[in-house]
């Protein structure tokens, strides 16, 4: 067990584990951050995206001893980002989610998406949103939504 | 005045038999060094057409991985600048080190190399020791590296030493290394590039 010091959604937050423990377990299992979802445990499905350092990340492959100092960002504080409502916005607009398991996954990756690319072209949402797997298959409405949340940070409704 | 005739033109015939076996004899170690080069540039290739290297140098959208040099899963793809896309980065699953607890390798900067430095074709097959030569030697294409800074990549770079210290597998077992040890790997390198970075003929 090793003592590590994570910033999470802005707030600090010290735990005691395994050093081999993935960060996905770490959110949910000791912070209680259950939005955060396991679906594969080997990083091909993204339902545990979470943002490190900004960068969308597969949260269920890497151990938390490899997190360091950088600030973690889960799909919970999405409400209090800018790009992030409006991609939540879009979300209930567009009617999304069917089952919702894999949805804070591909909420996070398209928030990474916008923020770097703020007007996607479909090459770019495909790209980008490729790691992401819905068993329900509701990507036509992904697209949809990406490019509604686009429109929304455009016009600065966000 | 005769003898002195003689003699000067004895000494002229044994200068020239000097000069002319000092040539010989630098074509003949000249052309030794080459030999030696290309040899050691085989070794050098060895290298870099084994999987812990080639994978990164696709002529393709994607990265491969394993010794079967399979498509990366995961629908990940290059991206602009060979660091992945956002939200599907290279760095959204591979940290700076191995992982080999979840058997995620790992290095610093991790990312394709570019396209200029494609060691394969665009359906996954190596191209030739002349081929990859060709190009690693093309300063257009190679970053604007000479001999030395070669040689420099090969002993420094992250992501090079990453081969011989490629962590877990998911499974828990090893990947392989590259046939040659790293230390074996620079010494063929240093005689190659000692010998003017020769490169075999041929396609």
């Amino acid at each position: 067990m090793a003592k590590y010091r994570l910033t999470v959604n802005g707030a600090e937050k010290t735990i005691d584990v395994d050093p081999s423990t993935p960060l996905l377990w770490v959110l949910r299992e000791e912070l209680k951050l259950t939005g955060t979802k396991y679906g594969c445990g080997i990083s091909a499905c993204g339902a545990c995206t979470v943002h490190v350092s900004g960068v969308a990340t597969r949260s269920c492959i890497v151990p938390v001893s490899l997190i360091g100092d950088r600030p973690i960002v889960t799909i919970e504080a999405m409400a209090n980002d800018p790009v992030g409502r409006a991609v939540q916005n879009a979300w209930v607009e567009k009617d999304v989610v069917q089952c919702g398991y894999c949805q804070s996954g591909q909420i996070m990756s398209a928030v990474a998406l916008l923020k770097v690319t703020p007007n996607p072209t479909e090459t770019n949402v495909d790209e980008s949103m490729g790691g992401n797997l819905c068993r329900c298959a509701t990507y036509v409405r992904i697209r949809e939504a990406i490019a509604s949340a686009a429109r929304q940070i455009k016009q600065g409704a966000a | 005045m005769f003898a002195l005739h003689r003699l000067l033109a004895s000494v002229v015939a044994l200068g020239l038999c000097v000069f002319a076996i000092t040539v010989a004899f630098a074509a003949k170690s000249s052309h030794q060094n080459t030999a030696a080069g290309l040899a050691a540039w085989e070794q050098v290739y060895s290298v870099l057409v084994s999987p812990r290297c080639i994978n990164c140098h696709t002529a393709t959208n994607y990265p491969q991985q394993g010794d079967d040099r399979h498509r990366h899963f995961a629908n990940v793809v290059r991206g602009p600048d060979g660091h992945g896309v956002p939200a599907l980065n290279c760095i959204s699953c591979h940290q700076e080190t191995n992982a080999d607890s979840t058997g995620v390798p790992g290095g610093r900067n991790w990312h394709l190399a570019p396209l200029s430095m494609q060691w394969q074709d665009v359906n996954d097959r190596p191209l030739s020791s002349a081929a990859v030569c060709r190009a690693v030697t093309d300063r257009s294409k190679n970053e604007n590296m000479d001999g030395p800074a070669l040689l420099k990549h090969h002993e420094e770079e992250p992501l090079v030493l990453w081969a011989w210290n490629p962590g877990r597998k998911p499974d828990g077992t090893a990947r392989t290394l590259p046939p040659i040890s790293h230390q074996q790997f620079i010494a063929a390198t240093r005689t190659w590039v000692e010998a003017g970075t020769p490169c075999p003929k041929g396609k």
